[in-house]
């Protein structure tokens, strides 16, 4: 105390007070406030335990949602948000509640979503967010499953006759300024010792535009956003999306850090999903399968053993899931897949039994 | 010599028919040769101005009406390559969404009571705008006090819970509040008559308000995350455009004051606001607040921005009308003072009249920038219109060229509707209060 106040003294009352000295104060000032505003985030972190009574007492989950992404999470003319993306935050409220329509979705920005999360304004982010080591243990957050992956594509013009993004040496390319597109796009083709020719534009539509006007050769982005790009061209049909994917972005939900109950329950809740579709259940007959003899089933549906329990739901949780949201595989097509408008293929998102990387966590 | 002559050989008895005018100064050509082509500049600027409206008026009207599509349930309506032959605005695309457009995701089934909420607004606007209008006395009470409470009731749904002993609670406030007017009006040696009734009067109206807002009128509750589309839009900007001009007035009457506690705290804040823009307000609103307050104190995400656009507005407002204030010759405060009129009086009869009439193209410009800032709220992801719209362009049911121009040809369409309203009613509004001034 003494100290502190002749520290004080010395501070202010030395006439001679530097700049750096100034400057150095300014310093401890902010490194103050900073660690003010992050003790202050990461108690609201830490105050919003218990995420799965919260939500029951409130009676609807909040999920954080994209404010409008075709195929993971778009509102239709009626205003009810669809897309894969936001089948699965109902799932988790079916799983809950034994009802999916009891979601409250807040559409989020691309630079809110995590604040909104560790505010606890939304309990889940469903919201076509790539896993990072950063985002995973420097945020406060947890990414208890990946529900898409994701990876950055090219699309060409047909005529053009290209096909792999190996013979795309000396092409001119469209793609959005300032993303992580433009830089994997430059470690693609030094690392294939290929020339290519950058036009960059600040939003995604002006990209499209002028790579659908024939201002470049190929257009490159997210390989989910080419498809629905695809469609926005005057001419679909004479664009093809090449096969390589030069990136990882492995998209998932996202949870506060800290509460592995929750996290627990949003992780199983998406494996219930996949081992549904590996063991062949659907929305349509999974009444039938509860009188299994699959053991695998059993445990599934919980006609065996307690699995939903321990999470602090019911034993029939996957059930809820199944029946109102259906399996992995029939969420998929419906909303990005053949059942869409985006006829995206399964690619690396089918199940590992068919050769890609999906592949659900047993439940025993 | 005879001077008399006889003049019936030289005088037409009957009129000559008068001469047309020369051509070149009545009639359209004049007109024309006058106002159009009067000198080499005049002639230049009327020829690259026609120019310019050839170029852009005939691809205009063909993209809005010539080739645009009418009727269609999906993209395949609006694709040249589908239909055959270049395809404009896409208004199949608007009329398939004006609902998400207008009401957002507000329940379908409960979308009538947005419709009377949009019925009282048009009927206070005109009621109060509407100079002729009967009892506009009773059209203030009706906006300010009735269409509030009767839309926050019909929009939520009411049925608000306020917990267990809040009527009591309202009570012993209301008593203390009476009680404390009336030792008020004691110790001032003024009626104590007239502090009982005003007292009266304010716990009547609150506690009218808070029975309605609490009373079971069976609807549905709908959270206002559902709501979006014109709905958010229009009730945004009626929020900021009711609060700022009595707020502002209020503000700017604080900075010309003579109290200087009073005045500093009205220039902070006018100075505050007016230096921070507006979508900083809105985010730090919306992302940075909850980061603050304990989560389950959180204030509703409609509400937040609401507040931000009406105090933001204010500031606005109170600069707008303080330049009115300060046009006052020093004269009219004499004039008012030696009268024997106190301050209250002398604001409200003599000065303000006068100095809101000299700003009314100034507020109404605040009111016009303030309702095409309503889309702002966008940003922080509120689903006004333009956020609707933005929303279903996207939507692979409807992807086409023309698609995202069309929803924003919407959007300009319908804020000009609104704008150009406000613009002309300013404007009969301005020719009225000046009759006084012309001779």
């Amino acid at each position: 105390m003494w100290q502190g106040t002749r520290l004080g003294c010395e501070l202010f009352a030395e006439p001679s007070l530097t700049l750096g000295d100034y400057i150095d104060m300014k310093k401890a000032i902010a490194s103050i406030a900073f660690g003010l505003l992050t003790a202050g985030l990461i108690s609201t972190g830490a105050s919003a335990q218990a995420t799965l009574a919260s939500v029951k007492q409130k009676g609807y989950l909040t999920c954080g949602s994209n404010t409008g992404l075709a195929g993971f999470g778009l509102p239709d003319a009626q205003g009810n948000w669809t897309g894969l993306d936001v089948e699965f935050c109902r799932a988790i409220a079916a799983a809950i509640f034994d009802d999916p329509t009891k979601v409250r979705f807040i559409p989020l920005a691309a630079k809110d979503r995590f604040t909104a999360l560790q505010s606890g304004e939304v309990d889940v982010l469903s919201r076509n967010s790539t896993v990072t080591m950063s985002r995973d243990t420097q945020l406060g957050l947890d990414f208890p499953a990946v529900n898409y992956y994701d990876g950055q594509g090219f699309m060409v013009r047909k005529k053009l006759g290209v096909s792999s993004a190996k013979e795309l040496n000396g092409a001119s390319i469209c793609t959005q300024q300032g993303t992580t597109t433009e830089l994997n796009l430059a470690d693609y083709f030094r690392a294939n010792n290929m020339k290519y020719e950058v036009v960059a534009f600040a939003t995604s539509d002006e990209t499209f535009k002028a790579y659908d006007a024939g201002r470049c050769d190929a257009f490159t982005t997210d390989a989910s956003g080419l498809y629905a790009e695809r469609l926005r061209a005057s001419n679909p049909d004479d664009h093809i999306v090449l096969p390589e994917i030069i990136s990882k972005e492995p998209l998932g939900p996202a949870v506060r850090h800290g509460d592995n109950q929750w996290a627990d329950i949003v992780r199983w809740t998406f494996n219930a999903m996949l081992d549904a579709e590996e063991l062949g259940v659907t929305k349509a007959n999974v009444d039938q399968m509860k009188t299994s003899d699959n053991p695998e089933i059993k445990r599934l549906l919980g006609t065996e053993g307690k699995f939903g329990e321990a999470v602090g739901l019911s034993n029939d949780w996957a059930v809820r899931i199944i029946k109102h949201v259906g399996n992995y595989g029939e969420s998929f097509e419906r909303n990005v897949g053949e059942g869409s408008k985006l006829k995206i293929k399964r690619g690396q998102n089918a199940l590992w039994t068919k050769g890609g990387l999906q592949y659900g966590l047993p439940i025993r | 010599m005879t001077t008399a002559v006889d003049m019936s050989h030289y005088v037409r008895s009957d009129k000559i028919e008068a001469l047309p005018p020369p051509r070149l100064t009545r009639g359209p050509l004049a007109w024309m040769r006058e106002n159009l082509f009067s000198g080499p500049v005049n002639t230049i600027l009327t020829l690259v101005v026609l120019y310019l409206l050839y170029v852009t008026i005939p691809p205009v009207i063909r993209f809005l009406f010539t080739d645009a599509v009418w009727t269609g349930t999906d993209r395949a309506a609006c694709r040249e390559d589908t239909v055959g032959h270049p395809v404009g605005a896409c208004w199949a695309f608007v009329i398939e969404k004006i609902n998400f457009f207008t009401y957002g995701s507000y329940p379908a089934p409960e979308r009538w009571r947005v419709n009377i909420f949009f019925l009282l607004l048009a009927i206070g606007v005109g009621w109060l705008l509407w100079l002729r209008a009967p009892r506009r006395d009773l059209g203030a009470v009706y906006f300010f006090w009735v269409f509030p409470v009767a839309s926050y009731i019909l929009l939520t749904g009411g049925n608000v819970d306020f917990g267990g002993g809040f009527w009591l609670t309202f009570a012993i406030a209301a008593v203390a509040l009476v009680g404390l007017l009336v030792a008020a009006a004691y110790f001032l040696q003024t009626s104590m008559r007239t502090a009982l009734i005003i007292g009266l009067g304010i716990v009547a109206v609150i506690g009218i308000t808070l029975a309605f807002i609490e009373w079971d009128f069976g609807l549905l509750p709908v959270p206002t995350a559902l709501w979006g589309g014109i709905l958010v839009t229009l009730l945004v900007a009626t929020v900021g455009i009711v609060f700022s001009l009595p707020f502002g007035i209020l503000l700017a009457l604080g900075r010309r004051s003579k109290l200087p506690i009073l005045r500093l705290a009205s220039v902070i804040f006018i100075e505050f606001v007016r230096g921070v823009p507006l979508i900083t307000v809105l985010i730090m609103a919306n992302t940075m607040l909850p980061l603050f307050l304990p989560p389950d104190t959180g204030v509703d995400r409609l509400v937040r921005p609401l507040v931000g656009t009406a105090i933001f507005a204010s500031a606005y407002m109170a600069e707008v009308v303080r330049g009115g204030l300060q046009a006052m010759p020093k004269g009219q405060y004499e004039g008012a003072m030696s009268l024997g009129l106190n301050y209250p009086q002398m604001m409200i009869l003599i000065i303000l009249p006068q100095a809101l009439r000299i700003v009314i193209p100034g507020i109404v410009n605040t009111f016009i920038g303030l309702f095409k800032d309503t889309s702002l709220v966008s940003v922080v992801g509120i689903f006004d219109l333009i956020k609707t719209i933005e929303a279903s362009r996207i939507d692979p049911n409807w992807a086409a060229p023309t698609i995202s121009y069309t929803g924003y040809a919407f959007a300009a369409l319908f804020y000009f509707i609104f704008c150009f309203g406000m613009s002309r009613y300013s404007i009969g509004m301005e020719r009225r209060l000046a009759a006084g001034q012309k001779r």
